[in-house]
């Protein structure tokens, strides 16, 4: 196959940057998408140009490193996939493929691809933990929790961070991210003496961090390559709203 | 008497740990507030033990190169997490997984590691839970288990596929919380260097932010090593792409000891590579083996499609070979299994290097027992098949996508086809019974060191060492160490030796980005991985060995002259990142053919063609190799042996038989 790329270029953090041109001939379609980006590389390093820059690790979809807008859709045209999963037997001989970075006030872009995430550290900082020391639980199973709420907890705990949710939206809201990680404690046991406080201190924390607002249009939930369901904002808004009017 | 000191304690196995955490010297909470220690690596191992070290009062600094804590590779682990809970009362108990990890681990670990790591195993999966972690459980509130390779038992507690992404980000939650109070300060996207030691003591560490390409100093009283494997020696492998040895190996450098460098994994069930565009290998779990039947066809070079082969024509080789474990048996034996049918030529697929997976006959049996299950009385085939499907999808469900995502297949209805792959290393920096190196301060735990999982590793059970060794052991043996530091005060990062840690950094950049070549990073790595699977990987001989040294040091010349590290230092730049990685895996390798030469003998992962039984099974040496294999850093000589060697009290080594 041979393709025409647009890939955003940009030296650092305060650059300005452009859509640069590169045109790719004999890619397999059986690669990955970033494994016809590492041939790229290795051409453009070959023939002493600067490789583009991007972020990747695992390369199995759930370290949620990756991180590309491509033709428009966060991690590409499939869903539940990541960029890293994503094969070249979804595009055709001659495509033309566009690929941007995540775009979002609260993720400035580091170089190239690469987009700066610390705002969800610091959001999971704010309260996405239960408070407990090591050496200072009981036994796991002196804690029945109903098979249901066990599953959807971990349904919302499959989040793997990636900002997908963020990039897609038009407002650039995380409360997809947030929802999740909110409703999976809400909804275990274990979460509840937290659970005002938590809610509140993470949703504070998402808007100091500059991240817009929900208008219900779910470009979020189609384009989670986990498939979180936007259920889990909803289950957020109550627990904020209920941790408010309880607030003292 | 032998340099390594493993500081067993003393006493009957069983009440070594409890008596050993009875007298060792503990640091008061007011002086623990003037102690720094360092964290490098954010996975299982480094998480944890950041997390409950700073929940001690100590100050922790953490590091990791990815972009977030929660990223490390941990995260990809799939099947499960061993404990010996005996939820299951079906025999299981600390003696027993203790006995089945040395057993599996093929006699070469130590017997009190592993009885330690048997023993605070019931305490992690207590800890996860309090965390939120949410594991599988059955209809009646309680926790759920599976069976892995190499055991008897269910001990395997899981969270579908994605066991160690939420153990992780159990773990990585603890972290962000200590983070949040001030206790540990987290450095991402930077990258460990170079260990500093002044006096004989690691005392900080030289770091590169990767953002600015700034070499930053940071001292403290002990580093702890929590870096993972080394895997990637292989460039394909199951590891993360920056999965790397430098931090381990730069610290090699200054002295601590690598030990059993040759005992890697092989895990059996990988998607196989399909060109030489490749840039790494996807698992599929170990569990799918618990319902998944291996088989190849009986007739060399069978180009029939799977479904078109009928039963009688179909040779399940482990099943044949190994009736009493079957499709579980360990993974070392599982791969050199399926390599010998494939060298055979039985393999399967285009390449010939794979063998099939089938769910065929799970989904039958699931199917039926759901369709009783429900009351239907006389279900047809596709309503079977049907239900089948789904119990299968509940249980495998994110594995199956996995695999059509990448291969374009439906594991549903066409067997799945796998190959053996680089997975894991056993190996890893010598550490005493306390998981201190042989350099005073300088603790390692998790993957990186290599204390409990001899020549191979059982499933499930590298979740269990990296919690046990960052929740349970290290914030005891820690404390003993630093108790004599508590009137040392801050350490500073204008000693001379810092200076010195900083210059060679700094000078093997300049070295590497003044190179000018022609090739890539990437070219030299592929060229090393090469050599170390068709001479270090399944199967080694003495001639294979020795020629992959002399070809490693070739490419390890050719490296220096002709890489081309294009951009600046002073900058992101991630190609600069890889060359400093390469380099140290171009020295990594050497060293494992050279461990790999020395031990005459075939045990777990490290299979030696001269030393094997007449149907091809491993033949161990006990009388000559049980020891650990230490190798000291000679700049530029033969690296040095020191050998500790391993005392069995408890289990008598016998051949490990899983027929």
């Amino acid at each position: 196959m041979r393709l025409n790329l647009k890939i955003w270029r940009q030296k650092s953090a305060n650059a300005n940057g452009k859509m640069v041109d590169y045109t790719l001939n004999e890619v397999n379609p059986e690669m990955s998408f970033l494994e016809m980006m590492d041939v790229l590389n290795q051409q453009l390093v070959e023939r002493g140009d600067e490789p583009v820059a991007f972020d990747h690790d695992c390369r199995e979809g759930i370290c949620g490193m990756c991180s590309m807008f491509i033709n428009g859709r966060a991690h590409g045209p499939m869903t539940g996939t990541t960029t890293c999963q994503l094969h070249m037997r979804h595009f055709k001989d001659g495509d033309t493929i566009v690929i941007e970075p995540w775009r979002a006030a609260a993720f400035p872009v580091i170089k190239d691809l690469m987009v700066d995430r610390s705002a969800f550290d610091r959001i999971i900082q704010a309260g996405g933990y239960v408070s407990v020391n090591t050496g200072s639980a009981p036994d796991a199973n002196a804690l029945p929790i109903p098979k249901e709420n066990a599953d959807m907890a971990f349904d919302a705990a499959t989040c793997i961070g990636c900002g997908a949710c963020v990039a897609t939206c038009k407002n650039a809201s995380a409360m997809l991210f947030v929802g999740a990680k909110i409703s999976q404690l809400s909804l275990l046991p274990q979460g509840q003496p937290e659970r005002e406080e938590r809610a509140i201190r993470m949703v504070e924390q998402m808007d100091k961090e500059g991240f817009g607002n929900c208008t219900n249009t779910g470009a979020c939930e189609v384009e989670c390559p986990k498939g979180i369901s936007i259920e889990n904002i909803a289950r957020m808004n109550r627990e904020y709203l209920k941790a408010k009017i309880a607030q003292k | 008497m032998s340099v390594l000191n493993s500081k067993i304690p003393a006493g009957p196995l069983a009440d070594k740990w409890k008596n050993h955490k009875n007298s060792i010297r503990l640091v008061n909470p007011a002086n623990k507030r003037s102690i720094d220690v360092i964290v490098v690596g954010t996975g299982l191992a480094g998480a944890s033990a950041a997390a409950s070290l700073a929940e001690m009062g100590y100050k922790v600094k953490a590091f990791c190169f990815q972009d977030s804590p929660r990223r490390a590779h941990s995260i990809a682990a799939q099947g499960g997490i061993n404990a010996a809970k005996n939820y299951r009362n079906d025999g299981d108990s600390v003696h027993r997984l203790f006995y089945d990890t040395i057993k599996g681990g093929d006699y070469r670990s130590r017997e009190a590691n592993v009885h330690r790591l048997a023993e605070v195993s019931v305490n992690i999966i207590d800890q996860c839970v309090a965390q939120g972690v949410p594991f599988a459980r059955e209809y009646g509130g309680l926790l759920d288990n599976r069976s892995f390779g190499g055991v008897q038992v269910s001990r395997t507690f899981y969270a579908k596929g994605q066991t160690g992404q939420q153990l992780l980000l159990g773990a990585y939650s603890a972290l962000s919380r200590q983070v949040s109070v001030g206790q540990v300060k987290m450095y991402h996207r930077h990258e460990m260097l170079d260990v500093v030691m002044i006096d004989g003591k690691a005392r900080g560490i030289i770091a590169r932010n990767l953002v600015t390409g700034e070499l930053e100093r940071h001292s403290a009283h002990a580093v702890l090593l929590c870096t993972g494997g080394y895997g990637n020696v292989f460039f394909l492998s199951t590891n993360a792409m920056g999965s790397n040895v430098t931090a381990t190996w730069k610290a090699h450098r200054k002295g601590a000891y690598f030990a059993n460098p040759c005992f890697t994994q092989i895990h059996p069930t990988c998607i196989p590579v399909s060109g030489d565009y490749q840039s790494k290998l996807t698992l599929m779990s170990e569990s799918l083996r618990n319902d998944g039947r291996i088989w190849v066809p009986k007739k060399q070079n069978d180009t029939r499609r799977p479904v078109d082969i009928p039963e009688e024509e179909r040779d399940y080789y482990l099943e044949r070979r190994y009736p009493a474990f079957g499709n579980l048996v360990p993974r070392d034996v599982a791969s050199r299994a399926a390599k010998e049918r494939c060298d055979a030529g039985y393999g399967v697929g285009q390449s010939k290097m794979a063998v099939y997976l089938d769910y065929a006959s799970a989904i039958q049996r699931y199917g039926t027992l759901e369709a009783n299950k429900l009351g239907e009385s006389q279900p047809s085939a596709q309503r079977i098949t049907e239900l089948g499907t789904q119990v299968v999808a509940s249980k495998y469900g994110n594995l199956f996508e996995m695999y059509e995502k990448i291969t374009g297949d439906n594991p549903y209805e066409t067997p799945m086809r796998i190959y053996p792959a680089v997975h894991y290393t056993m190996g890893g920096l010598w550490v005493d019974y306390n998981l201190m190196s042989n350099l005073p301060g300088l603790f390692v735990l998790g993957e990186a060191n290599f204390s409990d999982h001899g020549a191979n590793r059982l499933g499930a059970s590298a979740l269990m060492q990296g919690l046990a060794d960052g929740y349970f052991v290290v914030p005891y043996t820690l404390g003993d160490y630093l108790a004599d530091d508590i009137r040392t005060g801050s350490i500073s990062t204008n000693d001379p030796a810092f200076d010195e840690a900083e210059k060679s950094v700094q000078d093997q950049i300049n070295r590497l980005m003044n190179i000018g070549g022609s090739k890539s990073v990437d070219y030299f790595h592929k060229v090393l991985g090469k050599i170390m699977w068709d001479k270090c990987g399944m199967a080694r001989s003495e001639e294979g060995l020795k020629q992959a040294i002399s070809e490693i040091q070739a490419l390890r010349e050719e490296f220096y002259a002709q890489v081309r590290v294009p951009g600046s230092a002073n900058e992101m730049n991630p190609e600069l990142e890889k060359a400093i990685r390469v380099a140290d895996f171009l020295e990594l390798g050497e060293l494992m053919c050279h461990d790999a030469l020395n031990r005459n003998e075939s045990c777990g992962g490290h299979f030696r063609e001269e030393y094997q039984t007449e149907d091809g099974e491993a033949l161990r040496n006990d009388e000559d190799y049980a020891y650990v294999a230490a190798w000291e850093y000679a700049h530029g000589q033969a690296p040095i042996l020191h050998k500790e060697d391993l005392n069995f009290e408890n289990v008598k080594p016998s051949t490990r038989s899983y027929k």
